[in-house]
């Protein structure tokens, strides 16, 4: 398309959107009150209202939605081309999709019928009574879980991907050239060591890093509030103090009085309804945060987020550029009447087993319910999505696992060799570190240091680098091992390692 | 500017079976080439002037297209030239990035002017050995219209930009008249403050709308609806 088109219907689409939103009244309100201001004249009223809005830092404010809208915003579409196009363009991965959601809701479905339980049935006024009392420390009730199990787990979904196969691919001839040790067998475009130095220049050994050169301090540029120039700088780390404001700062999740209200209607929803997720959301904590060192403080918050994301229809918008697609269900009867159906859960997000590590790491930074909801909804629309659908993107967990493979394999052949060899793919003990952005594995203070990059560089990609950096790191332990189980014990505690000496030294000192 | 797509309907034309180029003897080397001849016949007696060119990919690195081009006015034999030569459609020929991408090619991209075409040959290219197959998919032609005089640039730059919509007003005052009425108070009020007299003007209530929370607030009109009284 050309590229004069392509600008102005980006532009119209932002426009769009920007349209009617709560920041467009207010600057419209301000634009209204500042013609009280002396210096505005008749004259030169459009220069002058102009030139308030800039330095009262509402323009600046306008510049971070519009940042923000590109962040999430679908590419202009050829007339010809569906909008299944736009979710992912490869018609086999659509497909693989789409029977591995069928496998998931049959699963939640049978859950339902042998337990007895309903997806969704409303509370009764005492317990509803009961719940709002007991709000802030849900984690004191002890619900019978037991006969509840997790939907499914990362090591399913790492299945699928194995199976994945490209009809037009042609594997019949083993060409030692093309030969690929690992698991993952589509042929997506992963960026090796040279390009990611590039493409990660920040990261070279000679530019000092939050965290390690903790004196080469730049200037915050908090007191700016520009998403991008905090973008830019979140690239070199965030120093502990500045983190929660510049990570809002960048993903524009502002807590406005309509967010907080937002909020405090999806609270209102929790009350009212009992949803079959709510368990397996339940059972989650129990398992994972709960148990967890470092999280289980914030078993309360946990519920508290994670509850009210399930009802949250706003998150619906993102399905237009996630390869997944909502489960649908339809009142008693009318199976296949569109207009009896009805998204479930309400958000369309089914979690799984570990679902709650991408929010336990956010409760150290953020202790006000709704500003740590805003954010982690923000996070999860733009990344923790592309951890578990099938896509082609390149951040989508299956480049993510093709790029560990393909560093490990051209960095550290030996290695993979005798991996290999003694019977264990090197995937299978990293997939379960990518699935999660290493949440639970890293010790808290290093995971926020990576998700610093992940938000910087707006891309997962640092994952993968930093699991084949890992293993780069225990390599001569590694070499040592004879079984699958050592090989396990010898990656089973993450939590002493410093993650951006890792990634410096793979990316930038390897020898190439 | 012309004829979008939409207004447009692609021209009539068949397409002939794409033609794999082979090495040596046809019958006994399989060997592919990754070279394929897509030949398309635009309708006898009736030459295209070609607006744009839309296929979807599949798997193609490379495309060629040719252009069988027979000038009306002059009775020379009609000449073959290359529009486009080599476009890639595909970053890399290893890997998927593009290979099922829908693609425009607009006649400001093609070398040279698609005007009076009998007959349009594409030559595509994949020289990487991962694929079994590779074709293009969908193939459409669209003619190129004359533009509507009348119609200029800004003309169509408004067009884009999408019209106001206006929000659901049941019940609701328009608010035009709000906002009139309410700066006709406001230029009361100014010159009550200039005049200072001690005589009472009344009440005048306008109700704020926006302390209670509404469940489907999208478009109400809230913007702007401070409570304003006066008098004493």
């Amino acid at each position: 398309m050309d590229e004069g088109i392509e600008l102005s219907l980006t532009i119209a689409q932002i426009i769009q959107r920007l349209r009617g939103s709560h920041l467009h009244s207010q600057i419209e309100r301000q634009a209204k009150e500042c013609l009280h201001q002396p210096d505005v004249k008749l004259e030169s009223l459009k220069e002058d209202v102009r030139s308030f809005l800039k330095t009262s830092g509402w323009e600046r404010k306008l510049q971070n939605a519009v940042y923000r809208e590109l962040h999430i915003q679908l590419p202009p579409r050829h007339p010809p081309a569906p909008p299944e196009h736009l979710k992912e363009p490869l018609v086999y991965m659509r497909k693989a999709q789409a029977s591995w959601e069928k496998r998931v809701l049959k699963s939640l479905n049978s859950m339902s019928t042998e337990l007895g339980v309903p997806l969704a049935h409303m509370r009764p006024a005492a317990e509803q009574k009961e719940l709002t009392n007991k709000w802030n420390e849900m984690g004191t009730d002890e619900p019978d879980l037991s006969r509840f199990r997790p939907v499914y787990a990362p090591k399913d979904f790492l299945e699928v991907l194995i199976g994945l196969r490209n009809p037009n691919h042609d594997s019949s001839e083993d060409i030692s050239v093309r030969s690929h040790w690992g698991l993952i067998q589509v042929p997506l475009n992963v960026r090796d060591i040279p390009h990611l130095r590039e493409a990660y220049s920040e990261l070279n050994l000679t530019s000092g890093q939050m965290g390690i050169d903790d004196h080469a301090l730049i200037h915050p540029v908090v007191m700016e509030e520009d998403s991008a120039a905090a973008q830019q700088y979140s690239r070199q780390g965030c120093p502990t103090g500045l983190r929660a404001d510049l990570w809002a700062l960048i993903l524009n999740a502002t807590n406005q009085p309509q967010d907080v209200m937002h909020y405090e209607q999806l609270k209102a929803g929790v009350i009212q309804h009992n949803l079959l997720v709510d368990n397996l959301i339940y059972k989650d904590v129990k398992l994972t945060a709960s148990n967890d060192d470092y999280y289980f403080v914030f078993e309360d918050f946990l519920y508290q987020v994670l509850l009210c994301f399930s009802r949250d229809t706003a998150v619906l918008e993102h399905f237009k550029y996630n390869s997944a697609t909502p489960p649908k269900s339809y009142i008693q009867g009318k199976v296949g009447d569109e207009e009896c159906a009805v998204v479930y859960p309400p958000n369309g997000v089914i979690p799984f087993h570990g679902f709650s590590m991408y929010v336990a790491p956010l409760c150290f930074l953020y202790n006000e319910p709704s500003k740590l909801y805003n954010v982690f909804r923000e996070m999860y629309i733009r990344y923790f999505f592309r951890l578990h659908s099938i896509s082609s993107h390149a951040s989508g967990i299956l480049s993510l696992c093709l790029q560990f493979e393909r560093l490990l394999q051209t960095h550290l052949p030996q290695l993979f060799y005798h991996l290999r060899q003694i019977g264990v793919q090197p995937l299978r003990l990293a997939f379960k570190w990518m699935v999660r952005a290493f949440s639970g594995y890293l010790s808290t203070d290093q995971l926020l240091l990576l998700w610093d990059r992940i938000l910087g560089y707006d891309s997962l990609e640092v994952v993968a680098v930093l699991a084949a950096a890992v293993f780069a790191f225990r390599a001569e332990n590694l070499m040592e091992v004879t079984s699958l189980a050592s090989a396990e014990a010898v990656l089973a505690d993450l939590s002493t390692l410093k993650v951006m000496p890792l990634i410096q030294v793979f990316l930038f000192a390897t020898a190439m | 500017m012309s004829g979008t797509p939409d207004d447009t309907k692609p021209v009539n034309f068949t397409v002939k079976a794409p033609v794999y180029l082979q090495i040596g003897d046809a019958k006994a080397d399989t060997a592919h080439s990754g070279v394929c001849v897509v030949d398309v016949n635009l309708p006898f007696g009736k030459p295209v002037n070609i607006e744009e060119v839309t296929f979807k990919n599949y798997y193609t690195a490379y495309v060629t297209v040719r252009l069988l081009r027979r000038n009306p006015e002059q009775e020379a034999p009609a000449k073959w030239c290359t529009a486009v030569r080599d476009l890639p459609l595909m970053d890399n020929p290893h890997t998927e990035g593009g290979s099922q991408d829908y693609y425009t090619i607009h006649r400001t991209q093609m070398q040279v002017e698609p005007d009076h075409v009998v007959c349009a040959r594409l030559i595509l290219r994949q020289p990487s050995l991962a694929w079994l197959t590779f074709s293009l998919e969908d193939i459409q032609i669209f003619p190129h219209t004359e533009p509507d005089p009348e119609k200029e640039v800004s003309d169509w730059l408004s067009d884009l930009t999408l019209t106001d919509q206006h929000p659901d007003l049941e019940g609701l005052p328009d608010p035009q008249t709000v906002s009139s009425s309410i700066q006709q108070m406001w230029a009361l009020t100014e010159v009550m403050q200039t005049n200072q007299t001690t005589a009472s003007i009344g009440r005048f209530d306008v109700s704020e709308t926006h302390s209670q929370p509404h469940l489907s607030c999208n478009e109400c009109v809230h913007d702007g609806g401070d409570v304003i009284t006066f008098g004493r």
